[in-house]
């Protein structure tokens, strides 16, 4: 261990990625909230969205703030769908059928774009073009301002959408309790296709922010979603500010292991999500829900 | 005491008859039709039923305890190269690599079963997808002793010491029955783990965790017993995967791997042995069928779809897989029988037990 890393510039690109697997995890937690169901196909609906974005951007040759606006349309649509037309129909009284079902979705989404769109990798255009910040000796690309941009604002408009509108506190009603909030006259089925609909547009943002740094083919949300993953149980699966927190504390260790130690990326990242569970099941900021018989 | 047992486990024991006489007749019947190429028949048999040894041990920990495993291909890449690292490294000989390999797979699934002691359906299945993609990450790093990413190859051939004569594994025909042979024991040891005490207290867990615990099923011992099992299958497995081969790759156990062994276990039926035995052996081959299908290009493309298709529409159409579509053929068969008469409709309904109520 070198003591003379380039730390503040470790600790921008860390946090720049950390937001990236925090927005990730947003949408996770944003259908579990809603629907009890953890996804494992947040990944692949982000990489599906962003082709989506990809061939509306070269195909067509649209503005990027139009094919932003369109591709979130598209991958809202896309996951009221995915919860109507699929996960409606599944029994999900064990807990064991949603995580198959989801991971079946993934692995269709996966072979869907490899299929429509092949695996060579593409170079997603860059959202925002320009010089980068630089405060002192550390450097902040446009794209790294862009993506901190975007993580504060979704966080601010998510809380006030939960704290503000009747439809968010009724998703926080079916979150709470599902049968009061059915006897109080809310759709348990539209807020699930809802929570389906925000989370998967949600991933959509990700994945065009994650495209221009990662490139883009069908494999390119694999690690992503791992560290999501991660990210969203640290934080306790139902808490968006945990899934903040978490996600920051892995693209840090991320951005520092990266340095050291990158081969064991992925591996941290288990070892961190086993230490955190064992000692509180829940997650940090998770509630502790006791089952009753 | 062989007629009793047959005719008292007579129904139960009809799917594994068929299982294994498919496995165990066909493949030599293929051998026989010219044209087939006996070697690559028998090879592909032989990796179907490693991998049913691992749908076993999988089926014991998801079909009959409920926790769910997403990183099992974690457990079948410690046994296989703990096994090629012990005979290719050491020269020990391949019975003790294998009899090692089993046992720190299973210590590791001992381990893993601690968490889970804690973590509920979603959690685990997050913690077990994380083990499961570690596991290769930690031999590429590791590369200096365990080959990296390219591998270890060149094992020695399998042997078998029996007495004073010693089996030696050479050909793809030699390995089909030694896989065959294991499998068999496995399946039987199985099928007897579900029936007796042990199985019956997973069957409790999975039921209900706090009704099991009122009755006095301790969830520390069971859990973790089932984590160390279905462990201890898939690093079995992974051995004679590792000698099959005769050489590995980390690029073997990815996480599709995984989700290959939990399809084998859904498809089959959660919860059934002959379930996941069958499971097993229906993917590989649909796999393999898949690759020579003149008109796809793109085969990853094309399995990957089509996994994921089985994974949806077995929970949604067959919650119970091709053991519970087996199942309920035999009862309305044995209603009709009883009623004497086909009177269809109705007898169906019985069947069913909706009419019952």
């Amino acid at each position: 261990m070198t003591l003379d890393l380039p730390w503040g510039q470790l600790l921008i690109n860390g946090l720049a990625l950390g937001s990236l697997y925090a927005l990730t995890a947003f949408g996770i937690v944003l259908i579990f909230k809603t629907t009890k169901v953890i996804t494992f196909a947040q990944g692949e609906t982000a990489m599906f969205s962003t082709f989506v974005a990809f061939t509306l951007l070269t195909a067509f040759q649209l503005p990027f703030a139009l094919a932003f606006v369109l591709t979130l349309l598209f991958a809202a649509v896309f996951g009221a769908l995915i919860e109507r037309v699929v996960l409606r129909r599944i029994n999900a009284t064990t807990v064991l059928n949603p995580v198959i079902v989801t991971v079946g979705l993934s692995l269709i989404l996966l072979g869907a774009a490899g299929w429509i769109w092949g695996y060579e990798i593409r170079t997603f255009p860059d959202p925002v073009v320009g010089p980068p910040f630089r405060l002192g000796t550390v450097v902040v690309s446009q794209l790294n301002a862009l993506i901190f941009a975007v993580t504060l604002v979704l966080m601010a408009v998510l809380f006030a959408f939960f704290r503000f509108t009747p439809t968010g506190i009724a998703m926080r009603a079916v979150a709470e309790n599902r049968t009061a909030a059915q006897l109080m006259g809310i759709s348990i089925g539209r807020m699930n296709a809802l929570g389906w609909g925000m989370g998967t547009a949600m991933g959509a943002v990700t994945g065009m922010l994650i495209a221009p740094i990662n490139y883009l083919d069908p494999s390119m949300m694999g690690d992503v979603a791992l560290k999501a993953f991660a990210a969203a149980v640290v934080g306790g699966l139902t808490s968006l500010p945990g899934a903040v927190v978490g996600g920051l504390v892995l693209g840090i260790i991320d951005s520092v292991a990266g340095f050291e130690a990158a081969e064991l990326r992925n591996t941290i990242a288990f070892a961190l999500i086993v230490l955190v569970l064992v000692v509180r099941p829940s997650g940090l900021l998770g509630k502790h829900e006791t089952k009753k018989v | 005491m062989g007629v009793r047992w047959l005719r008292r486990g007579g129904r139960a024991a009809a799917p594994y008859g068929l299982a294994l006489a498919a496995v165990l007749v066909i493949p030599p019947l293929l051998v026989i039709i010219p044209g087939v190429a006996p070697g690559y028949v028998l090879y592909l048999v032989s990796l179907a039923l490693i991998y049913a040894i691992v749908a076993i041990g999988l089926g014991i920990l998801v079909g009959h305890t409920g926790q769910i495993s997403l990183g099992h291909a974690g457990f079948f890449a410690i046994g296989a190269y703990t096994s090629a690292l012990l005979t290719l490294r050491l020269g020990l000989p391949f019975v003790v690599a294998l009899v090692v390999a089993a046992s720190l797979s299973a210590a590791i699934g001992f381990l893993l079963g601690l968490p889970a002691l804690r973590l509920s359906g979603p959690y685990l299945a997050v913690a077990t997808l994380g083990f499961g993609l570690a596991i290769p990450q930690l031999v590429v790093w590791q590369g200096s002793w365990t080959g990296g990413s390219s591998g270890l190859h060149g094992l020695p051939p399998a042997s078998l010491p029996l007495g004073a004569l010693t089996i030696v594994f050479r050909t793809d025909q030699d390995y089909y029955y030694l896989a065959a042979a294991v499998l068999i024991l496995l399946t039987i040891f199985a099928r007897n783990v579900v029936t007796s005490h042990t199985g019956r207290a997973f069957v409790a867990i999975r039921d209900s965790e706090i009704a099991a615990r009122a009755m006095g099923v301790d969830l520390v011992r069971y859990k973790t017993t089932a984590f160390a099992l279905s462990a201890l299958y898939a690093g079995i497995a992974g051995s004679l995967y590792a000698h099959v081969l005769h050489g590995i790759s980390p690029e073997d156990f990815t996480v599709l791997l995984s989700v290959d062994f939990l399809t084998m276990v859904v498809l089959g039926g959660l919860g059934s042995v002959g379930g996941a035995l069958s499971g097993a052996l229906l993917l590989t081959f649909l796999q393999n069928a898949l690759t020579r299908l003149p008109v796809v290009h793109d085969f990853k493309n094309l399995y990957i779809v089509v996994l994921g298709a089985i994974l949806i529409l077995t929970i949604a159409f067959l919650p119970h897989g091709l053991a519970g579509v087996v199942r309920s053929v035999r009862q309305r068969w044995a209603a009709r029988v009883r009623a004497g008469a086909p009177r269809g409709d109705q007898i169906v309904e019985l069947g069913e037990g909706s009419a019952v109520r």
